[in-house]
């Protein structure tokens, strides 16, 4: 009979090493990942916040050359941005997403998948050049309308496979049931296995738009840009990330100074309506 | 004179004692059943007698579970086909919408499955919401009642909001089975409703089953030989999709006809 291994024994401590030495390095690199998180918040805070006031929301740019206005066009301009884009992109993603995983074993199913892939994988700009194509160039001029239309184009492809994933995660178990109880495929669907893959397809929808929110690219042929207040859709609008661009190369300290601002209300809101949405669609039965 | 009438009245009751044979609730008639190109059972004929247990025992593999898939259509959503005809009351369920079927013939998994996202009062009303069977002033009527058939009741009376998911394995299955009977079917069928369970659990599942036949006609698939000789009064021994025999339970167990049977449920292969 072996006798158990005590501990003093020269494979206990090596073991013990190597498991202490693995779990520093898995700490280390979280840390690292941690960091540029961290230094673009810390530094954003502490060159936007200075600025901050009731002013900055409330007022609209002033003329070149005047100091202190606001950004609440921009403000306003962003919200409808991302609304027109989710308008569009959510509803197209999700429905995409639950053909993928319910019916979309196929080759037809496969080519959506495909080319669901290649999409998200396009730069931001070329969302723009196609929404400029495709509706700048008709319309005859900038607007909001297409400045939401190149946010859907980069949304779909995210909504799309999240809500795919989620559906798939759902077991199988909860499909039949749902049908063995002589419910409509469908409602089935819907009803049950939507609603079980629910908090993670919001999850999906909430880093698509948060991706959307933060682009500029897109933005600058199709929305322009608008120093004035509109929230006409068949206009031109202002947006927090358009200004922030126009603002932190301009050579006004004044401007560059209300860009760190509007940067730090854009992460602000993003992450505002992140814990907003995780609210209201929390769990109504708490883990345990 | 006398004598006549008394004769008479004899033979009335002898009439009366004589139940006439009822119809087969279910009869499958040379079931045949795919996966892809494998198949998967083999000109299976049964009748089903109308509020009794009916047991299915056999080896894995054996067809027993895609027979009983076979009863409600859900065999096709997993992908299988199938031959031959299963009618329920005389009628075949396989020119009828399968949705209507599985209304009329519920199923209990093997795996207690309530839905995640729903309360228990909810999992229970799911089926009669989502038809659109129920008035909402009689969803908790309903509720209550079914939830008394499936035993539950008392267990769960206080904490009908709370998730399906937070009881215990056993009362999750006892709230599947409520589930399965809020939609008011005419066939139980059971996958193996109690493999997953400890023997208290399933001891509760068993003594309800008793219970159920009293309302419904019950199909049973078990693992677990001695679970078919308590619960059920007729029994079907499946091996390699052929059905090798069918019979009264007692028969069954005690004095089985074919070889192979016995020897299943001596132990000696299985």
């Amino acid at each position: 009979m072996s006798k158990l291994s005590t501990k003093d024994d020269s494979l206990f401590l090596r073991r013990k090493v190597w498991n202490n030495v693995m779990q520093s390095l898995c700490l280390t690199s979280a840390l690292i990942a941690l960091i540029p998180l961290i230094l673009i918040f810390v530094y954003t805070v502490s060159k936007g916040a200075g600025y901050l006031n009731l002013e900055f929301f409330i007022e609209m740019p002033k003329p070149v050359g005047e100091s202190g206005g606001g950004m609440a066009n921009a403000i306003v301009g962003t919200l409808v941005l991302v609304s027109l884009g989710s308008a569009i992109g959510l509803p197209a993603g999700i429905i995409t997403g639950i053909y993928l995983a319910e019916f979309g074993n196929n080759k037809f199913g496969f080519m959506v998948r495909f080319m669901t892939d290649v999409l998200s994988g396009v730069p931001s700009i070329v969302a723009g050049v196609v929404a400029y194509t495709l509706v700048v160039i008709p319309m005859k001029h900038f607007s909001a309308f297409a400045g939401g239309v190149a946010m859907a184009i980069l949304m779909i492809p995210t909504v799309t496979r999240t809500t795919e994933e989620m559906i798939r995660l759902v077991p199988h178990s909860f499909r039949e049931a749902g049908l063995a109880l002589g419910i409509p495929q469908w409602k089935t669907t819907l009803q049950i296995v939507l609603r079980t893959a629910f908090r993670g397809i919001v999850t999906g929808i909430l880093l698509a738009i948060a991706r959307v929110a933060g682009e500029t690219a897109p933005l600058l042929f199709t929305a322009l840009g608008n120093r004035f207040w509109s929230t006409e859709i068949d206009q031109p609008i202002g947006s927090l990330t358009v200004f922030i661009y126009d603002y932190a190369k301009a050579p006004f300290e004044d401007w560059n100074n209300q860009a760190w601002t509007a940067a730090l209300v854009l992460i602000v809101m993003i992450s505002a309506l992140s814990f907003a949405v995780r609210f209201a669609t929390r769990s109504r039965y708490s883990e345990k | 004179m006398v004598m006549d009438v008394v004769s008479d009245v004899m033979n009335k009751k002898e009439i009366l004692m004589q139940s006439p044979p009822q119809p087969p609730k279910i009869s499958a008639k040379g079931v045949d059943a795919f996966f892809g190109k494998v198949q998967a059972l083999h000109n299976v004929s049964l009748d089903i007698p109308q509020h009794r247990v009916l047991a299915i025992i056999g080896p894995s593999g054996c067809g027993k579970s895609t027979f009983l898939r076979c009863l409600n259509r859900m065999h096709e959503v997993a992908g299988g086909s199938m031959r031959g005809e299963v009618l329920l009351d005389g009628e075949d369920i396989y020119k009828a919408d399968p949705v209507s079927v599985r209304r009329k013939v519920g199923m209990v998994f093997q795996k207690p499955n309530p839905f995640p996202t729903m309360s228990i009062f909810d999992n229970v009303a799911v089926g009669l919401r989502l038809n659109g069977l129920a008035k909402r002033s009689e969803l908790s009527d309903i509720v209550e009642r079914t939830l008394r058939q499936a035993a539950l009741w008392e267990e769960v009376k206080d904490q009908l909001d709370k998730s399906g998911v937070s009881l215990s394995g056993g009362q999750q299955q006892r709230l599947c089975i409520a589930r399965t009977l809020a939609v008011n079917p005419r066939v139980v069928l059971m996958d193996e409703p109690a493999s997953a369970l400890d023997p208290l659990a399933t001891a509760k599942i068993e003594e309800l089953i008793h219970e159920l036949k009293l309302s419904y006609t019950i199909v049973i698939v078990t693992h677990n030989m001695q679970q078919a000789a308590r619960v059920s009064d007729t029994t079907a021994f499946f091996y390699l999709g052929n059905l090798i025999e069918y019979g009264e339970t007692r028969k069954i167990f005690t004095n089985p006809e074919k070889k192979q049977t016995e020897e299943y449920i001596t132990g000696r292969f299985g």
